[in-house]
């Protein structure tokens, strides 16, 4: 449904987004991670034909949105960083208004205000103005404003910024239950959310795409990933470690706390994959030596650091420099 | 006009009548027009039945009272941050641009159309010429809409509203005093005849003029149709300008 290449946005010599391609079809949420100033919301607004890009072509439900932007921007939802909207209308006019200019009228509207106003909680709120609300419900406000016409596909620019914990699990919920059927893009900063809600997760970092994969991939390439912890008791550390490094498996060993009673070790594989076998040859050391195990614990990877490892080196580097 | 510019009429007039702002203008707008015609204007001691101490005045009042209602009409939306939204919505840019700008101007046009106790009173008074006042109104109005234009292109400039007030204020006096009689004259001194009356040809005096003296001049509704649309493109190149940064 949305197909781009090749994008490139400069703002004067600074270069934002730089050479950007990905596309997204029906029952597909991609997620945008990335550090701030990375060019996410800089790559939505050229998707959703509000700013042109420099070059590239973007193409959206086959129409391409500089040549032909009116029938792509009605395939459209779109939710604006920091969620804009009318400060002097009630919620109910301003969703009245967006989907009277989304061409919905009469019964249609009012079933389709009703539709947008269930799914994003506005019932207490529907008849104050909108500079009254709280920031999350102005943040919802602008939710149902993208949604209002049921579009097939469906852009958020951080839309659980600003909600509460019991909210941001509703956003995504509703984020997931939308991409059953619609081609969604939302970014975050929030890296529980790529688990959550994504079928697909892009990191851009100085406007470059460095990786893209699913949340699964991305997690095994933590130095984590695979790894085995233990608590033993009645063991020194060292021991411990001298042990686990005995298994053939193992490349690395990391002591993590050591006190008089117990000690806690971590084991690395070679490879995510090896995480069973792992496992096993752990068991069989500890009952071959009767240790007395009190905790195993296993790593699936962690996103945040595999993130940290992808963006950080080089945004510290560019720092000191 | 499409559903999707009078959606934005609608919008933009309702959001008018939501705040007291726009009571408050109305209010000004008034008063000031009733000062100028029956104080400054000398309406009664003229002895005459007809509406110059009324028209006379607007081109000065409206320097004021325009800039005033138009200064917010993009500055807004980019505070806001509602141009992002205005615009990936499916409208081309054109129509929010004509429909920010007509529901201005229909507003300007209510104002207008409270003053009609003037017209009561003329008549009730003596016997005016009642094609002239009508003439004297078309003109008022279009002299409006020349104004808003121009408010509206130097609020698309910046998010502030002082600063697009401000220099909407100067560009619309320009354009009074490169036809206004005094700086004409003194125009005159050094100039050849010939420039004067093109320099004079492109104030909204010179063009205003004939309407208070019921002629409507195809010529003068060029002009000020001229300025609108000439303005209002303008405010399109300045926004397709912010948009790609
Ligand atoms: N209108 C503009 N003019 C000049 N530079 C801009 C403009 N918009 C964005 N930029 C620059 O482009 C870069 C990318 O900005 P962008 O807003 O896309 O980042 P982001 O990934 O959304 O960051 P964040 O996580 O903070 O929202 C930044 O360096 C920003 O300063
Ligand atoms: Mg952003």
């Amino acid at each position: 449904m949305i197909k781009v290449e090749n994008l490139i946005k400069n703002f004067g010599p600074k270069i934002a987004v730089n050479d950007v391609s990905f596309s997204v079809e029906r029952g597909e949420v991609l997620g945008f991670l990335g550090p701030n100033g990375a060019g996410k919301s800089t790559t939505m607004r050229m998707v959703t034909g509000f700013i042109p890009p420099t070059a590239g072509r973007i193409s959206v439900g086959g129409h391409d949105i500089l040549t032909n932007p009116i029938p792509a921007k009605r395939l459209i939802g779109y939710l604006p960083e920091n969620a804009p909207s009318y400060a002097d209308m009630t919620v109910q006019g301003f969703l009245r208004f967006t989907a009277e200019m989304r061409g919905i009228t009469g019964d249609a509207r009012k079933r389709a205000v009703n539709r947008a106003v269930e799914l994003c909680m506005l019932e207490n709120v529907l008849y104050q103005t909108i500079d009254t609300l709280s920031k999350g419900y102005r943040h919802r406000t602008c939710l149902a404003q993208s949604i209002i016409h049921d579009p097939d596909i469906l852009i958020m620019d951080e839309p659980t910024d600003g909600l509460d914990p019991n909210q941001k699990h509703e956003v995504r919920n509703l984020i997931k239950r939308m991409g059953t059927n619609k081609a969604v893009i939302f970014s975050t900063h929030i890296l529980e959310e790529v688990d959550a809600a994504c079928s697909r997760v892009i990191i851009i970092d100085r406007g470059r795409i460095v990786a893209n994969g699913t949340p699964d991939e991305l997690r095994r390439r933590s130095h984590l990933a695979g790894a085995v912890s233990v608590v033993v008791s009645g063991v020194t550390a060292a021991e411990l470690s001298e042990a686990l490094s005995s298994i053939d498996l193992v490349v690395r060993v990391d002591t993590l706390s050591e006190t008089p009673q117990q000690s806690v070790v971590r084991a690395h594989p070679d490879s995510p994959d090896q995480k069973p076998a792992l496992v096993r040859a752990v068991m069989e050391l500890v009952s071959q030596r009767h240790w007395q195990l009190e905790d195993l614990r296993t790593e699936e990877g962690h996103f945040d650091e595999v993130f940290r490892s992808i963006t950080l080196p080089d945004t510290i580097k560019e720092a000191r420099q | 006009m499409s559903g999707g510019v009078i959606t934005i009429v609608k919008r933009e007039l309702a959001g008018y009548f939501v705040s007291p702002v726009a009571y408050v203008f109305l209010v000004i707008f008034l008063l000031l027009t009733g000062f100028f015609t029956f104080t400054v204007g000398n309406f009664f001691e003229r002895g005459e039945a007809s509406l110059v101490s009324f028209f006379t005045w607007h081109p000065w009042l409206y320097l004021f009272l325009v800039p005033a209602v138009g200064m917010r009409l993009w500055s807004e939306e980019r505070r806001l941050g509602t141009l992002e939204l205005l615009l990936t919505l499916p409208i081309a840019t054109w129509q929010a641009i004509v429909g920010k700008f007509v529901a201005s101007w229909l507003f300007l046009a209510l104002a207008l159309a409270l003053t009609f106790p003037v017209i009561i009173t003329v008549n009730w008074l003596g016997d005016p010429d009642n094609g002239v006042i009508a003439s004297g109104y078309v003109g008022s109005v279009l002299l409006a809409g020349a104004y808003l234009a121009v408010s509206c292109m130097t609020s698309a400039m910046t998010r502030n509203q002082v600063i697009s007030f401000i220099l909407s204020v100067l560009i619309l006096l320009f354009l009074i005093l490169c036809g206004y009689n005094p700086v004409t004259d003194l125009l005159s001194q050094w100039a050849s005849p010939q420039v004067v009356q093109v320099v004079a040809s492109f104030s909204v005096m010179t063009h205003f003029d004939a309407f208070q003296r019921g002629i409507v001049d195809v010529r003068d509704v060029v002009f000020f149709a001229s300025v609108i649309g000439l303005a209002l493109f303008t405010t399109g190149v300045i926004i397709r300008g912010l948009r790609a940064g």
